[in-house]
């Protein structure tokens, strides 16, 4: 048994960038996206990720722009910490430590210096119960804080970040859970409770669902389960309140926001429709349909221009106001089901798995990209709660990746079993895959695996089911006149004393195949169909059935639900050794001869790697994850890795449980992939700026800026205004008071230009007391930071506290001891 | 954001024969009109002249028929027996006829006795034709020779007595042999193998087509100016029927041509596309609409029992099935299908169940549409007996549905005596491996008998 550190288990893949809202920066030039433990910043224009706030080590839960200084964001994540990040430079600058999960963030203009978070009551999420808490931020210079001060606001409130808001003005808060509207006024400190009936009439489902306020009006919105949408209005008072309802979503209303203005009123649901309602006319509706995924969050841009909706299949879409889409940032799409397993296309090196609702998704892993996605099913695809939908069950490429095949399936509530089997040709010119044939019903049950002979010569597709019968499928010549084009058509139809088929393999030449019915696995010839031998080793069902590779390519192996897993020599047709071990998953690696298997025991899965000649493990890896695997692969790596031998010409993928997307992989591609991952977060923001619009912005700047330099020594005589006063004739001058104003300014000695900047920048920084705390945290900063010379190209030169504060020092020093000496 | 995705209709494999050149060709024309002559019609022959009649010969008389006619024009009766191989010369003015008692007759068209009368031959004259040169006639007789004749003189200019069986253009002795009508010997002789019954030589000179027994077959050339086209096959039978078929006419075609709408004017046409935009202009790109069938829109718009009662109107639900079907799968896969199938008067539901009838047995569309009968056996079983029509309807819907019950059960017993026969056939090669290859086949074919499923898809 070896066990080396050196093979590491690493998670990748796209995390969930629909977990949190997506937030837009005050220039809507940034959309800032909660994403697992980071926060990703990106470009609105081109999606280019500009930098990746990296810092926390548990889900990132709550975004906030800081209302004191836009340019500045908080996190926070469910283990308690809230990170204090200046996002255009991707800098971390403050760490705050709280002992509570919390769950959501919030932060008002109103309330300087308290952030508000939701925690659990009690700090034990068991209990069901939630608290909205002020969290008072301490002032202090240092980078790591402590947050001992907190105080609740709300009690019992909802988890979900969207059932409460901040009204724009902070003076009141809105907070929905169950059948509850509450609005608590900070100033009075009064609370004021609405609750809905619980069911009314038929199909009446009051439950609140999210909430938001009205960004000039008093006025509040609520989503129900039902679909309704209600706008509160005069709701500082218990009597006199009143509502009106909307009615379009037919299904629960996921989020509301309103528009900067308040002209607008967005919402979205199951549906898949972003529905845009006027403030005014609720009956005038604007719609925006198909957009993928449930409609989970929806955020608006501060200027309005745009929107941003994040989908369920883990998607961000950004939409222009006038409801068109701009730009799409897809993700991994994890969720619902995984039945194709983990697949690998030989040709783009791409992962493939089920993606969309009857789509297959292929990712590319070096990238963290989704390459592209096939509509599999090609229907419409109807997004309500409880419908069946056509899933893609079962994908096989061939060694080329010349051909895919499909099968969808559709468990109706009557009808049984729907089965399509779809084979896909790959198309040179258009860089996809077409259509070739499909086959309704190929099976009366379901398909339990399909797999391509390897062999060249004429493709040939093996489905087994568990009908009892496995078919070989060719792609034969159409007889037709009217071209080549080839179609797939059924050759063989193979049985064994009618038992359900479990799974079907091929050996690596193609020569031999594999098919196991409950306890027994025959063995074909291909060419043939003849049945060349039985084996069987009960009790259990087969559960799994390959072939070694290479040198090991004699050896036959099975693993059965009775815990054991069987290695058959095909030669002598006996069995080599068995081993007691409950391996769920089994995959062989097509380019070595290492079989990995793993066994699930006790809730944690191990790994088996071994060669099937010996019965001896070559790597033994415990505790690869928690809970079951449910799909691993072997893909095919760009260079070879020569620290261990199993993993060098590939690596392996495994998805959990949890639908986690785990790669195993030798320590230094660990390190490697690391550093591609700094290197892509420290991606300069030149992107963006080197437009061509830009780069003449840079230019008339540093134009204006020679002019502004030499125009300020020279005497106010030559002033534009003192030349014109004096010029003009006098009978035609505005009045003297208009001209006063002027005069007096253009006589005014101007101070240095660095100061004028400064005095910009302090402008626009608002009230004074939150600068004086920005200098205290930016003094602490690394040294190196004020010698940064400050840069003229910026059109708008600003420059930093940091340096405004060491130039200050510097007119304050006493440098007479150096010419007094 | 992605467009609708329009409603997909499976596209079945089409059984029967499959569409070929020839039956391309044989598809344009029409049906076979039919006229009943007295005995076995032994020759026909075009006129080569507009209007292209065509000489009939059956029993002792010749008719001569029209393009269109049904009924003869004309006819030649002046025989004692049976007439042979009425011919017409190139002009199409004269017509010559050999007969059982051994005389050949040239008629003019426009008489009707015999103009000229050739004796010389001793039995019964089965050949008889102009040659190219207009006044030559030669004929060929029971009595082994072939006589050529000169028509101004009315005699007899040489006669060949080379064959030793009856002369029928070729011979019955099995040859073909070619005359020189200059010299009294064959030029060439051909060995068939078989007695000639009919000697066709191309117009080219260069080759000949000898045949078998056949009766007689012709094609006329009808030369049209601009497309020489085949536009009547007349065939005489020996049970005395003559079959014509015509060439679908193209004055349809013509008339369809006229029909056409007319293309809009030039100027009209290319309003608009040829303006190249500047290079500081901007493109604002019209959306391409994509155009939807009707119960697609209504199907886009949740307008379920619309989109129903759309697939379900006569041109759909009798010319195109498949579609009607397709859209109660989709119905069926939305979750909407108990809704659209719901809420309809007698009128409406007697057309689903008269649908029903007709389709359900199709192994291309019972899997759906059994679900249907399903639900509509739950939404209407209690409605039962307030309709007479409805009422019949679905006894004939029960009848229908015993009887396929009753012939998939014989069509399992017939696959297992099937099987059995196999089993015995193969039993001994199989000795090693008990389960037989032979029910491989046999299920497959099965499979492909209840469900033609397979589709090439474009």
């Amino acid at each position: 048994m070896v066990e080396s550190d050196e093979v590491r288990v690493v998670r990748c893949g796209g995390s969930r960038i629909h977990y949190r809202k997506a937030l837009f920066s005050v220039d809507s030039r940034f959309l800032l996206c909660a994403a697992g433990n980071r926060v990703q910043v990106l470009s609105t224009q081109s999606l280019e990720c500009q930098h990746i706030l990296e810092g926390h080590s548990s889900l990132v839960s709550g975004l906030v722009l800081n209302p004191a200084n836009h340019l500045q964001l908080y996190s926070c994540s469910v283990d308690g910490i809230i990170k204090l990040w200046d996002f255009t430079d991707g800098l971390l600058m403050k760490t705050f430590h709280t002992r509570y999960k919390l769950l959501a963030l919030y932060a008002s203009a109103a309330h300087p210096g308290v952030l508000f978070g939701k925690i659990p009551m009690n700090n034990e999420e068991a209990s069901g119960l939630f608290q909205l808490v002020a969290l008072r931020l301490p002032k202090s210079s240092r980078q790591e804080e402590d947050i001992a001060e907190l105080s609740c606001v709300l009690m019992d409130v909802s988890p979900s970040p969207g059932a409460t808001c901040f009204s724009s003005r902070g003076e009141y808060i809105a907070s929905v859970k169950d059948l509850r509207l509450l609005v608590y006024f900070f100033s009075s400190q009064k609370a004021f409770s609405f609750s809905l009936k619980a069911t009314g009439k038929k199909e009446v489902n009051n439950v609140f669902t999210c909430v938001d306020c009205h960004p000039k009006e008093d006025c509040i919105a609520t989503g129900h389960m039902d679909g309704k949408i209600r706008l509160w209005r005069n709701f500082n008072q218990k009597k006199t309140y009143t509502y009106c309802t909307m009615h379009w979503h037919h299904s629960a209303v996921s989020d509301l926001a309103f528009t900067p203005e308040g002209t607008n009123l967005l919402s979205g649901g199951v549906e898949s429709v972003l529905v845009q309602w006027r403030y005014d006319e609720p009956q005038k509706r604007d719609y925006l349909p198909r957009l993928g995924g449930t409609i989970e969050l929806v955020a608006v841009s501060p200027d309005g221009s745009l929107l941003c909706t994040s989908h369920s299949d883990n998607k961000l879409t950004i939409i222009h106001s006038s409801l068109k889409v701009a730009s799409v940032v897809q993700g991994l799409i994890r969720g619902g089901t995984v039945r194709a397993g983990l697949n690998f296309d030989p040709r783009s090196r791409a992962l493939v798995m089920n993606g969309r609702p009857g789509h297959l998704q292929f990712y590319c892993l070096e990238r963290d990209l989704q390459l592209y996605s096939l509509d599999i099913v090609q229907q419409e695809i109807i997004h309500e709660c409880g419908l069946q939908q056509f899933e893609v069950a079962h994908v096989a490429f061939d060694a080329k990746g010349a051909w895919l095949a499909t099968v969808e399936e559709r468990t109706g509530k009557r009808s049984d079993v729907e089965l399509c089997l779809k084979l896909w040709a790959y198309d040179e010119s258009s860089q996809s895959f077409t259509l070739n044939t499909t086959v309704m019903t190929p099976h009366d049950d379901h398909v339990v695996a399909l797999c391509f002979c390897p062999g060249s010569g004429t493709p040939m597709l093996v489905t087994a089911g568990s009908d009892g019968c496995f078919k070989a499928w060719v792609l034969g010549f159409d007889s037709d006149e009217e071209g080549p084009k080839p179609g797939w058509s059924c050759d063989f139809v193979g049985t064994y004393h009618g038992l359900g088929a479990a799974t079907c393999c091929f050996s690596q030449d193609g020569s031999i195949l594999a098919v196991a019915f409950e306890q027994i696995v025959t063995v074909w010839s291909p060419l043939s169909w003849e049945l060349l031998a039985t084996f069987c080793q009960p009790p259990g069902h087969i559960r799994e059935l390959c072939f070694g590779r290479q040198s090991c390519a004699r050896y036959l192996l099975g693993s059965t639900s009775a815990n054991l897993l069987c290695c058959w020599d095909l030669l002598t047709c006996t069995l080599h050794w068995s081993a007691k071990l409950n391996v769920v998953v089994l995959k062989g690696d097509p380019w070595s001869e290492y079989v990995a298997a793993f066994a699930h025991a006790a809730d944690v899965t191990d790994l088996f790697v071994f060669k099937p000649s010996e019965p001896r493990p070559t790597y033994v890896h415990r505790e690869v994850c928690h809970g079951q695997v449910l799909h691993a692969i072997f893909t095919l790596r760009d260079s070879v890795e020569d620290t261990c031998p199993w993993l060098s010409k590939s690596c392996l993928y495994l998805l959990t449980e949890n639908l986690e997307l785990l790669l195993l992989c030798t320590r230094a591609e660990e390190e490697r992939r690391a550093m591609s991952c700094t290197t892509l977060g420290a991606a300069p923001d030149e992107d963006v700026l080197a437009t061509p619009f830009s780069m003449l912005l840079q230019r008339v700047g540093m134009v204006a800026q020679e002019e502004c330099r030499t125009a300020h020594p020279q005497p106010p005589q030559s002033s534009v205004a003192v030349r014109e006063l004096l010029q003009t004739p006098a009978h035609v001058l505005p009045a003297a008071t208009f001209l006063c104003a002027l005069f007096i300014n253009s006589l005014l000695i101007s101070r240095s230009h660095k100061d004028v900047s400064n005095m910009e920048t302090e402008d626009s920084d608002g009230d004074r007391e939150e600068e004086e705390e920005d200098d205290d945290t930016d003094v602490d900063m690394d040294p190196s930071e004020p010698q940064k010379v400050p840069t003229f190209t910026d059109g708008t030169l600003t420059l930093t506290k940091v340096q405004e504060k060491e130039l200050r020092k510097v007119r304050k020093l006493d440098l007479s001891w150096l010419t007094g000496s | 954001m992605t467009a609708y995705k329009p409603t997909k209709i499976q596209s079945y494999p089409k059984l029967g024969e499959k569409v070929t050149q020839d039956t391309i060709y044989w598809k344009n024309y029409k049906t076979p009109i039919q006229i009943k002559e007295f005995a076995a019609v032994t020759k026909i022959d075009f006129s080569p002249v507009p209007p292209y009649n065509y000489a009939v010969t059956a029993s002792s008389r010749i008719h001569i028929y029209g393009q269109y006619s049904q009924e003869p024009i004309k006819t030649f009766s002046r025989f004692k027996e049976t007439a042979y191989s009425g011919s017409y010369r190139d002009d199409g003015k004269l017509l010559v006829a050999g007969s059982e008692d051994g005389l050949v007759r040239v008629f003019d068209l426009a008489g009707r006795e015999a103009l000229r009368k050739f004796s010389g031959h001793t039995k019964a004259v089965h050949v008889a034709n102009f040659t190219s040169g207009k006044y030559h006639i030669f004929s060929g007789g029971d009595d082994y020779s072939a006589k050529y004749w000169d028509m101004s003189t009315a005699s007899e200019l040489i006669s060949y007595d080379e064959h030793t069986d009856y002369v029928r253009c070729g011979s019955y002795d099995h040859t073909v042999r070619v005359f020189d009508a200059r010299t009294d010997k064959s030029v060439l002789n051909m060995d068939h193998g078989q007695p000639v019954e009919s000697v066709l030589l191309f117009p080219s000179g260069g080759l000949l087509v000898s045949a078998g027994f056949i009766t007689d077959l012709c094609l006329r050339q009808a030369v049209v100016e601009e497309k020489p086209e085949d536009e009547v096959i007349a065939v005489g039978m020996t049970n005395g029927i003559l079959n014509i078929r015509h060439r679908k006419q193209t004055e349809e075609k013509l008339l369809m041509e006229n029909r056409k709408r007319r293309k809009p004017a030039y100027r009209y046409y290319v309003r608009g596309k040829n303006y190249r935009p500047k290079q500081d202009d901007l493109l604002v790109s019209k959306p391409v609409k994509m155009h939807l069938k009707k119960y697609d829109r209504q199907l886009k718009s949740f307008e379920v029992t619309k989109a129903l009662d759309t697939v379900l109107e006569p041109h759909i639900r009798i010319k195109t099935p498949e579609v009607t079907v397709a859209v109660l799968q989709e119905l069926n896969r939305r979750g909407t299908l108990m809704n659209a199938l719901a809420g309809r008067d007698e009128k409406n539901f007697s057309i689903l169940l008269n649908f029903l009838i007709r389709h359900i047995v199709d192994p291309r569309f019972a899997r759906i549409l059994i679900t249907v009968a399903d639900m509509v056996l739950d939404i209407y079983g209690s409605i039962l007996g307030q309709s007479a029509v409805i009422d019949k309807q679905f006894v004939r819907l029960q009848e229908l549905i015993e009887k396929e019950l009753d012939y998939q059960q014989e069509l399992v017993e017939v696959l297992g005596m099937m099987d059995t026969l196999f089993a015995t056939m193969t039993a001994k090669k199989e000795a090693l491996a008990p389960q037989s290859r032979s029910n491989g086949p046999t299920e497959g074919q099965q499979h492909t008998e209840v469900m033609p499923d397979q589709e090439a898809m474009s």
